[in-house]
């Protein structure tokens, strides 16, 4: 798919990978709704885009929110038209610092679930629909190498991300035929305020730049050949073209 | 309605409300709203009354009218769809999401009305009919008269600032302060979808959205695709039958102001995809049938119809009226809810099947229990 006047949304779009990814995609040119619940942040990321001439429009929302649903689709098609492109980026690590399964708290779990599966899901129902009635369109959902790795005090995000691959794979293989492409992609371990808040002694020179990440998914949305529908793909190993 | 039960079994809980549902605005017969002249067409031929109940989108039944021939009226599940149509047919759903249409105002000098789209923001410019106070429990027609408007009159729209435009008694157009985007954030934050029924709870809008609806067109739900789910469309596309869409702003079906609701409908914006004109060209080349979900289809297809053939991607304005006297000439069959003779979409019905024939076919309806509400039972009509 080609990005250029493209309608495209991305959730957690007002810091980390979500930013970078919105403010790529604006710079290639396409109309971009941008998600996310700080509107202070938010307003920043897409008065920026504007500023370098770019289409961008805040919608304050929280993924979690089943009844910000149809407002969040709603805004996002009456502002930036068709959407060709929906990113589920945002998500949670649930409470930091991470806890081993036996200490989290059962609610704590299911709030994780609300925002890094059962939100993405809820938006997909109500966008995804248009796109396969249109004949086309990509929904990207934003993995991590936790939903296969089973690395202790990461249960909660880590059975979330899994369970959001498999979601990932099965709308793939039930739109299969529609036009609509179905990624999920994990994108290494990164520079944000996420990753700081998981593992706050990490190394930072030694993670990605959210910048970069967001080049390689562009690059993988554009290429229906090496990134077909179903895939999973990591972005430290995607070659860029 | 609960959480709890909306949680529990969504479509189910929303027909429990059912029993308080009644029979709402666009479904109202024009003998509510005015006597019948004596000797009117409805002393001549016996009324048919159909249940007026919302039914679920999965339990939905469809009546079969041949148009052309003369088979008894048959009786369906919607899901039979596939089964009904023949393969090289294409079927034409109108994907505008239904907008929160229905928003709170206030004049400057604190006067309440209701000010209710009758089509997508247009920049930051909403178009419409006001509505005195009341809510939707209120029949449209029994609603006190809003304040006057006049341009340039500051009002409160949704809770943002807003500006008359131009005001021609209850229709008007507004400009909400600041851009486009503001006027979204206003219509989203403080709207309601347009209510089909009084003494029961707003219909949510998630209730009122069809499962491929996209750009937020409809001031009204395009309600004849509310059955059609993906397991129906996959299924119309493995029986081979192709599924395209178009956009039309389907508009208000009722003011309560009997002179505006006469002109009904009102010009109505469309949008045609380069896609979707292909198939419609290339199934009518082949000997297809195009087969329209709802007559906001219809209307859309109808006004290109007017100017010759569908070869490319259109968009435009829909001026077309469907009644008795309309032939159509592009479309041959339709998909739309069940609407009793009297009611303003019997008249649009009555374009693709003499008006015996549609009487029969209610009556059969009406005979199985079928419910003729906007978010009730269907009919499936085809002229060859």
């Amino acid at each position: 798919m080609k990005i250029q006047g493209q309608g495209a949304l991305v959730t957690g779009a007002s810091r980390g990978l979500g930013r970078a990814l919105a403010e790529l995609l604006a710079a290639r040119g396409a109309r971009v709704a941008l998600v996310a619940r700080e509107v202070a942040a938010l307003d920043d990321v897409v008065a920026g885009i504007r500023a370098r001439g770019g289409e961008a429009h805040a919608i304050a929302g929280d993924i979690a929110d089943k009844t910000a649903t149809h407002r969040i689709a709603g805004q996002a098609q009456g502002m930036v038209g068709e959407l060709a492109l929906a990113i589920h980026n945002a998500s949670t690590l649930g409470p930091t610092p991470l806890r081993l399964l036996l200490d989290t708290e059962c609610e704590d779990l299911a709030a994780v679930l609300e925002t890094n599966l059962i939100g993405p899901f809820r938006l997909t129902k109500v966008l995804a629909g248009a796109m396969a009635i249109r004949g086309g369109g990509v929904i990207v959902h934003v993995s991590s190498d936790a939903a296969v790795e089973p690395y202790p005090r990461w249960g909660a995000y880590g059975a979330s991300k899994a369970a959001q691959d498999h979601l990932s794979r099965i709308l793939a293989a039930e739109l299969d035929g529609t036009g609509v492409r179905v990624l999920a992609v994990d994108p290494g371990e990164m520079d944000t305020a996420m990753h700081a808040a998981a593992i706050p002694d990490a190394d930072r020179a030694a993670l990605s730049r959210p910048a970069e990440v967001a080049a390689r998914i562009v690059e993988m949305i554009e290429d229906e050949v090496r990134a077909p529908s179903g895939a999973r793909l990591v972005a430290p190993r995607w070659e860029l073209a | 309605m609960t959480a709890v039960a909306r949680l529990a079994a969504p479509e189910r809980a929303l027909a429990a409300l059912a029993g308080a549902v009644t029979r709402g605005d666009r479904a109202r017969p024009a003998a509510a709203r005015e006597p019948e002249p004596p000797g009117g067409a409805s002393q001549e031929t016996p009324s048919v009354e159909l249940r007026t109940d919302l039914v679920p989108r999965d339990a939905v039944r469809l009546v079969v009218v041949d148009a052309a021939g003369d088979a008894p009226p048959g009786l369906e599940r919607f899901a039979a769809l596939p089964r009904l149509l023949r393969a090289g047919d294409l079927v034409v759903v109108n994907d505008a999401a239904t907008l929160p249409a229905a928003l709170p105002g206030r004049t400057a000098a604190g006067r309440v009305f209701e000010l209710r789209l009758s089509g997508p923001v247009d920049g930051g410019r909403l178009s419409g009919v006001l509505f005195g106070p009341g809510d939707h429990r209120t029949r449209t027609e029994h609603r006190a008269p809003p304040p006057a408007l006049a341009a340039g009159d500051a009002v409160l729209i949704a809770g943002s600032a807003a500006t008359v435009l131009c005001a021609a008694g209850r229709r008007v157009e507004l400009a909400i302060l600041g851009d486009a985007d503001a006027a979204w954030r206003a219509v989203y934050a403080a709207g309601a979808p347009v209510q089909y029924a009084h003494r029961s709870e707003l219909l949510p809008l998630w209730s009122v959205q069809t499962a491929y609806a996209g750009r937020p067109w409809a001031a009204e739900m395009p309600s004849a695709g509310r059955p059609l789910t993906w397991d129906i469309v996959l299924g119309l596309a493995r029986a081979g039958i192709a599924v395209a869409a178009l956009t039309h702003a389907a508009g208000l079906s009722s003011t309560g102001d009997d002179a505006l609701d006469h002109a009904l409908p009102w010009p109505e914006r469309y949008e045609i995809p380069e896609r979707t004109a292909a198939a419609v060209s290339a199934t009518r080349a082949r000997g297809g049938r195009v087969i329209a979900i709802g007559t906001s289809v219809v209307r859309a297809l109808e006004a290109v119809a007017q100017d010759g053939e569908l070869r490319t991607g259109r968009r435009g304005i829909a001026t077309v009226r469907l009644d008795a006297a309309y032939r159509p000439r592009l479309v041959s069959g339709l998909v739309s809810g069940l609407h009793v003779p009297g009611e303003s979409h019997f008249e649009l019905l009555s374009a693709f099947a003499p008006a015996d024939r549609l009487r029969a076919a209610l009556s059969f309806a009406a005979t199985h229990g079928l419910s003729g509400h906007e978010l009730g039972d269907a009919c499936l009509i085809v002229r060859r």
